[in-house]
């Protein structure tokens, strides 16, 4: 139940902020800091709660039917993965309320409707374990997010937001028409009609079929990802987007292409996906390289990220179709640095946006001198994107990196010379805006207090991630095993979970588990190394 | 007839009745307000009498006439969406000037052909349906007849309507020459051996079709439709876009079922290309239009086609998707005209786009009732549309469409195009504020826009829970045995 509630709460706290502007137009905003928070610990208190478990990757379960006639139940289920993308989709809608704290000045109640849409509409999509539901809930992101854009973006947002919808939706679509043929082929085997994800899982599959399936759902991720050849939209929409759009845009909704690959596609269609690995590698590993190169010939600092975030998703499809632990691991580590520094990354843009109206970084420079702060944590943000040891994307390349060597030698170098391309582009950053002397500007102050109170969380996480990524190693672990059971042995794959709470194990437990970790790591990197 | 048989057409003899009755009280005394009750109460009590039927088996009134379920529900959906209509047509004429009343008249009787068609078994019981409604139909288009372009919409539907009829006729008179038999299950009974249809009597069932197909507006009968629709009255546009396609539909379904048309595959084929043409047609051409109308009207062509898709399907599946995307189209269609009708002020409708320029910031309410509707039609989540899409998509993959659904994927695609330009337009920023439109009184706007909300939450407790309608659907269909042996 408690799983609803975290999608009930936004979506109420959403109507409750457009309504509480008749009232005053600051409510809004503490309505809708106030609903994000309260998601914010439940899922803390989840994770606290949970820590210790052992046994299922399944923390959580709700289901009830909602159309029992065409087999589709509200169902929801929480593990390991999804908990994490939870954690960042609230700690990022949080920051997300607080940088529109005072860019946000008109129609501020539909502002924070179509945010907090938004959030429940992933928050949904990292939840539900029913293929209807999660179609429904893919869609109900994308409407909110199209206003976002459409309404409080910069000069050029109309075109931006419609590129952006008509790319996703129609992507979409296939993906849906994948999922109904799924659901058919399904019931005409079993007799039994149903959109429940672990029912679906082991549905036997002509390999026609499940290549045109695969593709379908592939369209959809891919597009969202993005990679390479369908990353048009992302620039646009990136740039054009205000703040806590972008953020939203770039640390969650590529997440939710990502998170994707690894729910369904991977366990879904394991046959059909080890003959597209080659291609999606090659796919990820251009992608690498191209939205480093673009990255650095850019002159619009929003539309720089924007291509950093093509680059790093390369990672994440090079790592998915690696079908190995480590690989794995890397890319949930990437998906949450990736959130955290891009999202850093856009909220910087915005912080030099509110003072100077302007994203282009030849109007930019010597910032060093003038505001410290800014600099420091621009610093930590950069040296993060580039991926310095310490830091959260240091992890997650590394791992990334390490799984794919041992799929594709080949692509895993080319691959790691984009992180020295990284290297270039984001110091190229530092320099324009901070080091390099650029045109005076007079009333240039430094961070304020609610500023830093965003940035400062920002780089906690960060250098949290790239110091101690045990935790979320630990907790992303017996998910990602799950998804990987079907590329390791023949038989039953995932096990459905039951619908009661799993009660925590007591503490004792805790301290051995933890110590075992890293052995159990290594070993089982021979155990996937093992050649067929 | 017996006693029974009064009962079962109670409906229409309620609506029969009120016509005449409304007739004379404007003989006798005109007022907008008392005819508007009448009108109003009739359709309750028809659509009251409904539940007096027992319609767990067929009642077949001999040879016109059958009242199912399939029958009934239409009835129903018909009525409603007529009442809803009438409500929204209560302010519209309010605020004009011309005569009123006997456009309840009208509304009543063309309501009254729409339920005569759902029902019919028989051809002469079809074209007496069919020429009820054309025929109020030829005096509602060009109701408001001091506008420009109204009667250009008239007599353009007057000729092709007449020019259709015509072709219905003769195709009636073919089928009748090869089978000797005017009703759809003695056409049956003679078709039933054979593997082909014999030319003549193909001839017959393709100039009924072409009736039919100029009444649903499918290309390549479509012409007609953008400039009735752009003509006519707002809410009568609302009337033709969902009572008058409704009831035809209703026809096709049950005549196709009947006589199990799915066997041809000379039929097929152009159903076939019938819906595809439909679909893109509608939507290339919605493209490039500036006139909020048209590019309803233009979406209604599409819209016909993908309800073709699951027409195409041809079993029970196929049969509950259409009717579940009808109400979802009714519901949508009345909210979106009944929005263009509440902001349209005394001398034209509100239909260019300029019209909803910043309306999201001049009257939120209105703009978010509309935007719900586009986006139903374009089928996002949340709304009605989407799950009538999804019905539609699963019952053409479930009889392996592939062509026709891949066509109507791409489709729903190119259409979303235009309904977010619409939304997109609601939410610029107006450079210059305009004055606020003179208010009606209160009274008449709060009819109006109850009704949009009835109709726009409707709208959402079908998207989200839309297992009352899918459950009500399979019910009434279990009395038809000619769908369910499908």
């Amino acid at each position: 139940m408690i799983l609803v509630w975290l999608i009930v709460i936004l979506m109420a706290g959403g109507l409750l902020a457009w309504l509480s502007k008749k009232v005053s137009p600051e409510l809004p905003r503490w309505v809708a800091l106030g609903a994000v928070l309260l998601d914010l610990i439940l899922i803390v208190y989840l994770w606290i709660s949970t820590e210790a478990t052992t046994g299922s990757a399944w923390l959580l379960r709700y289901d009830i039917p909602w159309i029992p006639q065409w087999g589709v139940s509200f169902s929801l289920a929480l593990d390991g993965l999804s908990l994490l993308m939870l954690l960042l989709t609230f700690f990022l809608g949080l920051l997300s309320v607080l940088i529109s704290w005072k860019e946000i000045k008109t129609k501020v109640g539909f502002f924070h409707f179509n945010l907090l849409w938004v959030l429940a509409g992933i928050a949904g999509v990292f939840l539900t374990m029913d293929l209807f539901l999660f179609y429904f809930f893919w869609e109900v992101m994308l409407i909110p997010m199209y206003f976002l854009i459409g309404v409080w973006g910069h000069e050029n947002r109309t075109y931006a937001a419609f590129k952006f919808f008509l790319f996703t939706q129609a992507s979409g679509l296939f993906m849906l028409l994948a999922i109904l043929g799924l659901y058919f082929i399904h019931g005409s085997e079993t007799g039994n009609y149903t959109f429940n994800y672990f029912q679906l899982l082991n549905t036997p599959l002509a390999p026609d079929a499940a290549r045109l399936l695969m593709f379908g759902f592939l369209a959809a991720f891919l597009v969202k990802l993005p990679v390479v050849p369908f990353h048009s939209w992302l620039p646009d929409a990136h740039s054009q987007a205000p703040t806590a759009g972008s953020v939203i845009l770039a640390g969650l909704l590529l997440k939710t292409g990502a998170y994707g690959l690894l729910r369904f596609v991977v366990p879904l269609f394991p046959t059909a996906a080890v003959e597209f690995a080659p291609w999606a590698m090659l796919l990820g590993g251009i992608g690498i390289l191209y939205g480093a190169i673009v990255a650095y010939s850019q002159t619009d600092l929003k539309r720089l990220v924007a291509y950093t975030s093509v680059s790093h998703m390369g990672f994440v499809i090079l790592g998915v179709f690696a079908f190995n632990e480590w690989a794995l691991q890397g890319v949930v580590m990437q998906m949450i640095a990736h959130g955290l520094s891009t999202g850093a990354l856009f909220i910087l843009a915005g912080f030099l946006y509110e003072r100077l109206h302007t994203r282009d970084l030849a109007q930019m420079g010597g910032f060093w001198s003038k505001a410290p702060k800014m600099g420091v944590v621009a610093l930590v943000f950069v040296m993060a994107t580039l991926g310095l040891p310490g830091l959260g994307n240091f992890i997650a390349e590394f791992l990334t990196l390490v799984g794919s060597w041992q799929a594709a030698n080949w692509l895993t170098v080319f691959a790691t010379i984009g992180i020295v391309l990284a290297t270039a582009y984001s110091l190229r950053i530092m320099q324009k805006v901070f080091y390099e002397p650029g045109p005076q500007q007079e009333s240039f102050h430094d961070l304020n207090f609610r500023e830093m109170l965003i940035a400062v969380p920002m780089v906690l996480g960060l250098l949290w991630l790239g110091l101690y990524p045990q935790p979320i190693i630990d907790m992303a672990r017996p998910s990602i095993k799950e998804q990987l059971q079907a590329y390791n042995m023949e038989g039953p794959t995932i096990a459905e979970p039951k619908t009661a709470v799993v009660q925590p194990q007591p503490g004792a437990t805790i301290d051995a588990e933890q110590l075992a970790i890293n052995q159990r790591a290594f070993s089982n990197l021979q155990i996937f190394q093992s050649p067929k | 007839m017996s006693q029974t048989d009064f009962l079962y057409l109670m409906p229409l003899l309620i609506l029969t009745f009120a016509v005449l009755v409304s007739m004379l009280v404007i003989a006798a005394w005109r007022n907008h307000k008392i005819i508007y009750v009448i009108t109003a109460l009739s359709f309750i009590a028809a659509f009251g009498s409904l539940f007096e039927l027992r319609t767990t088996t067929a009642y077949v009134i001999e040879p016109m006439f059958v009242i199912d379920g399939f029958g009934v529900f239409y009835i129903g959906m018909i009525l409603l969406t007529s009442l809803l209509v009438s409500m929204l047509s209560y302010a519209y004429f309010e605020q004009r000037e011309e005569r009123k009343e006997e456009y309840y008249l009208l509304l009543v009787l063309a309501t009254l052909g729409a339920c005569v068609l759902v029902i019919s078994t028989h051809f002469a019981s079809l074209f007496l349906g069919l020429e009820i409604l054309s025929i109020s139909l030829y005096a509602l288009i060009p109701y408001l007849r001091t506008r420009p372009r109204s009667d250009e919409a008239g007599i353009k539907y007057l000729i092709l309507a007449a020019f259709s009829s015509a072709f219905m006729l003769f195709g009636m008179a073919l089928v009748y020459f090869s089978t000797g038999t005017m009703m759809f299950s003695g056409l049956a009974q003679s078709i039933a051996g054979m593997q082909e249809l014999p030319l003549l009597l193909l001839t017959g069932i393709g100039m009924i079709l072409i009736g039919v197909g100029f009444k649903l507006g499918i290309v390549p009968f479509h012409m007609w439709t953008p400039d009735v629709y752009e003509g006519a009255p707002a809410p009568v546009t609302a009337f033709i876009a969902t009572v008058s396609k409704g009831g035809v539909l209703g026809l096709l379904v049950r005549f196709f079922m009947e006589v199990d048309g799915f066997r041809y595959p000379v039929l097929i084929t152009i159903f076939t290309v019938v819906a595809i043409t439909s679909m893109f047609a509608g939507n290339l051409l919605a493209l490039i239009q500036k006139n909020v109308k048209r590019i309803l009207a233009y979406s209604s062509i599409s819209h016909l086609g993908y309800i073709l898709v699951a027409f195409m399907a041809g079993n029970q599946m196929g049969v509950e998707a259409i009717t579940f995307y009808l109400v979802a189209y009714f519901i949508t269609s009345v909210g979106a005209f009944g929005v263009v009708a509440m902001l349209s002020d005394k001398d034209s409708d509100a239909e260019l786009l300029d019209d909803y320029k910043g309306l999201l910031w001049r009257r939120p309410w209105t703009a978010a009732v509309f935007s719900a509707m586009l986006l139903s039609l374009a089928g996002i989540p949340l709304t009605a549309g989407f799950v009538g899409k999804f019905y539609i998509i699963a019952a053409g993959i479930n009889d392996q469409l592939w062509l026709l659904v891949v066509m109507l994927v791409l489709n729903s695609v190119i259409g979303l195009y235009y309904y977010i330009k619409i939304i997109a337009v609601m939410f610029q920023q107006p450079e210059t504020e305009r004055e606020p439109g003179t208010r009606l009184r209160p009274s008449i706007y709060v009819a109006s826009a109850g009704t949009l909300a009835v109709l726009a939450l409707l709208l959402v407790y079908v998207g989200v829970y839309p297992t009352g309608l899918v459950q009500l659907i399979q019910n009434v269909l279990v009395s038809v045995p000619e769908i369910v042996a499908k």
